[in-house]
């Protein structure tokens, strides 16, 4: 990404004067797509934070546009939101609840990842190229398609026939957060395993070799020698799963069981699709949401878009 | 917020930590007792056994059981046939809900990955190149959920009075009269596909702009030099080079499409004939209570990626055929 090639308009050399103007209008028209599409996709988002800091009778009677003539700006509705004991409040409760979900939904799944990759990679066994070709494959089924079954099977347990291979789990309050934290996990597999499983094998055999020459262990080799040359690209895909965890609606929605074990972003999916009473606040609360994993996003940006070229380019 | 709600909650935290740690240094001791003996069979199992185990658990299992209870009634008590295939294609809710999943998945990739693709090209080498693609990635950070709050706002609608929302503030700007967008047939379909390109295109952006820094600039001058146009090098020179990656990106969002539930849940709950399988599929399930017709939804979901699965890795092999 570091590489910026030169301007094709430096290099023009020896044109006619009708080129010239053709390429200096392509240009402009270039430069002016470019400005409106960069406008398009920001103006939104600083709508939606003008209006967070705006008070909520100033939302309800006009757009957030006027405050460039009318400027009146409160952090009331972000107090609201966060601590009120009335409706619509004590989202604090949610929030810790999403970082409470996204620890062990990040470390979980990458953990395994990491171990799965190196056996896939690097350990020599049969079925190995169909195993890989399997987790491949699941990297692209829908979560739809496991939503009903696994939600019964935390609820139910395991049963085929009437024996029992697995008792109802029977969690509730706040341990209902468990089956958010292996939902999470499960789902998450695939793409991590993928996404090592393409920084291990490029890793040089003759290190591999010569470790193994000096007796090292294959859980030596990993830990000692795998683990810290890719992790780089461990950081990139616990990235993607961080923002995966933390934006998730739909795996938090359905596991998280009650709206006071939920994650924030669930109970803000659900506040925005009735849009009811308090819609006001829905600026406040959505920005609470949206603002950690922005600043996350943008200061490891570098290792997010590694991770997206390694798994895109070769997939 | 109580001191108990917290303590309750990161109390689990740690639990959950600890044991987590627990299980991975005795599936290290396990992997270190196998490699002493030489036994990689072994070492193999103990490294793949939790990610094998979660995902035959949470995945295959309940793939194949959603497969099973797609041809039982909505609480599985009664076997129907085919009974839930032919309601979601002949019941017109749900066969609106078929046709708008096929205009997302035709609509959503084709526009994301053309517009990544232009601004990809127009901001290649030009000053500032980093701020333009950052301004336009910055959606990928943000939640669906949290997206479909922003251009709700966008979107909203207000019968008398100011208008709050941005897009019927223009309308107004311009003489007209402010529409109710999202309650509007078919029109709103395209109103919610407008938020998932909005965030698609700073991945097609992304990654197409690193392929393009691929394509070695000789080509093009050559081009150039034999008096080729600007659109005539794009479309001869530009998208041949890196028409891989171009396949990757739409592929990608095509899988992202498919799979959407959040934005039609936050901003219309599938009303007013927006509804997708994807969501269709969850509503089914766990608000109306009817787990055949939604299993039916996921396994229709699914049929839909198969396509996908198998080009994906015949690709894999391909390359990998090649790399030896």
């Amino acid at each position: 990404m570091s590489t910026e090639t030169q301007a094709p308009e430096q290099r023009a050399i020896g044109e006619s004067r009708g080129d010239r103007i053709r390429r200096v209008l392509t240009s402009r028209v270039a430069s002016i797509v470019a400005l409106l599409i960069a406008v398009l996709w920001t103006v939104p988002t600083a709508g939606l934070f003008i209006s967070s800091l705006r008070p909520e009778d100033d939302i309800r009677a006009s757009g957030w546009w006027t405050v460039f003539t009318n400027p009146t700006f409160t952090l009331d509705t972000y107090n609201y939101v966060l601590y009120s004991d009335s409706q619509g409040g004590g989202l604090i409760r949610n929030l810790v609840n999403t970082v409470v979900i996204t620890i062990p939904g990040v470390i979980v799944p990458v953990a395994f990842a990491a171990m799965a990759a190196y056996a896939l990679s690097w350990i020599n066994f049969r079925g190995r190229n169909f195993l890989y070709i399997a987790i491949f494959a699941l990297q692209v089924v829908p979560l739809q398609m496991a939503l009903i079954p696994l939600l019964s099977f935390f609820s139910q347990g395991l049963h085929i026939g009437d024996v029992t291979i697995m008792p109802s789990w029977e969690l509730e309050g706040v341990n209902t957060i468990v089956q958010v934290w292996i939902a999470h996990s499960i789902f998450g597999l695939p793409l991590a395993i993928f996404l090592l499983h393409n920084f291990m094998r490029e890793l040089p055999g003759d290190v591999m070799e010569a470790a193994r020459i000096d007796g090292a262990s294959h859980s030596q080799i990993f830990r000692k020698v795998v683990l810290p040359l890719v992790t780089p690209a461990i950081a990139s895909i616990a990235i993607f799963q961080f923002l995966w965890v933390w934006n998730d609606f739909l795996v938090g929605r359905t596991f998280g069981g009650g709206e006071a074990t939920r994650p924030l972003t669930a109970v803000l999916g659900d506040m925005a699709g009735t849009w009811g009473f308090g819609w006001t606040r829905l600026p406040a609360a959505a920005f609470i949401a949206i603002i950690v994993p922005l600043v996350v996003f943008l200061l490891l940006q570098r290792y997010f878009v590694r991770g997206l070229l390694a798994g895109s380019v070769k997939g | 917020m109580d001191i108990s709600d917290l303590t309750a909650r990161f109390g689990l935290l740690a639990v959950g930590l600890v044991a987590f740690a627990a299980i991975l240094l005795a599936l290290y001791g396990l992997a270190e007792l196998a490699s002493r003996r030489d036994r990689s069979r072994v070492v193999a199992t103990v490294f793949l056994a939790p990610a094998v185990i979660f995902l035959l658990v949470g995945l295959v299992y309940p793939a194949v059981r959603t497969v099973v209870m797609s041809v039982f009634n909505g609480d599985g008590t009664e076997f129907v046939g085919f009974d839930n295939y032919a309601w979601a294609v002949t019941n017109p809710d749900a066969l609106r809900t078929i046709v708008n999943t096929a205009l997302w998945i035709i609509v959503v990739p084709l526009v994301s990955t053309a517009i990544g693709l232009v601004y990809a090209v127009l901001i290649d080498g030009r000053r500032g190149e980093r701020t333009y693609k950052a301004l336009v990635f910055l959606p990928m950070g943000i939640s669906f959920v949290g997206a479909s709050i922003i251009w709700k706002f966008v979107y909203q609608y207000t019968a008398s009075g100011e208008q709050i929302g941005l897009l019927n503030q223009v309308r107004t700007w311009f003489g007209a009269d402010p529409v109710n967008w999202l309650n509007t047939a078919i029109l709103n379909n395209f109103l919610l596909m407008v938020v998932l390109v909005w965030i698609e295109v700073g991945f097609a952006t992304v990654v197409l702009s690193a392929a393009l820094k691929g394509v070695p600039t000789e080509i093009i001058e050559a081009a150039r030099i034999d008096g080729a146009r600007p659109a005539q090098i794009f479309w001869n020179v530009t998208v041949p080079s890196i028409r891989s990656a171009i396949i990757v990106v739409a592929v990608t969002v095509f899988i992202a499409t498919l799979k959407l539930f959040d934005i039609v849940r936050a901003m219309t709950g599938g009303h007013h004939g927006t509804d997708v399988l994807a969501h269709n599929m969850w509503d089914q399930a766990f608000r109306l209570g009817n787990d055949g017709r939604g299993a039916t939804m996921a396994v229709l979901l699914f049929l839909l990626v198969i396509p996908v699965v198998i080009y994906q890795v015949r690709n894999m092999r391909r390359q990998e055929l090649e790399a030896r």
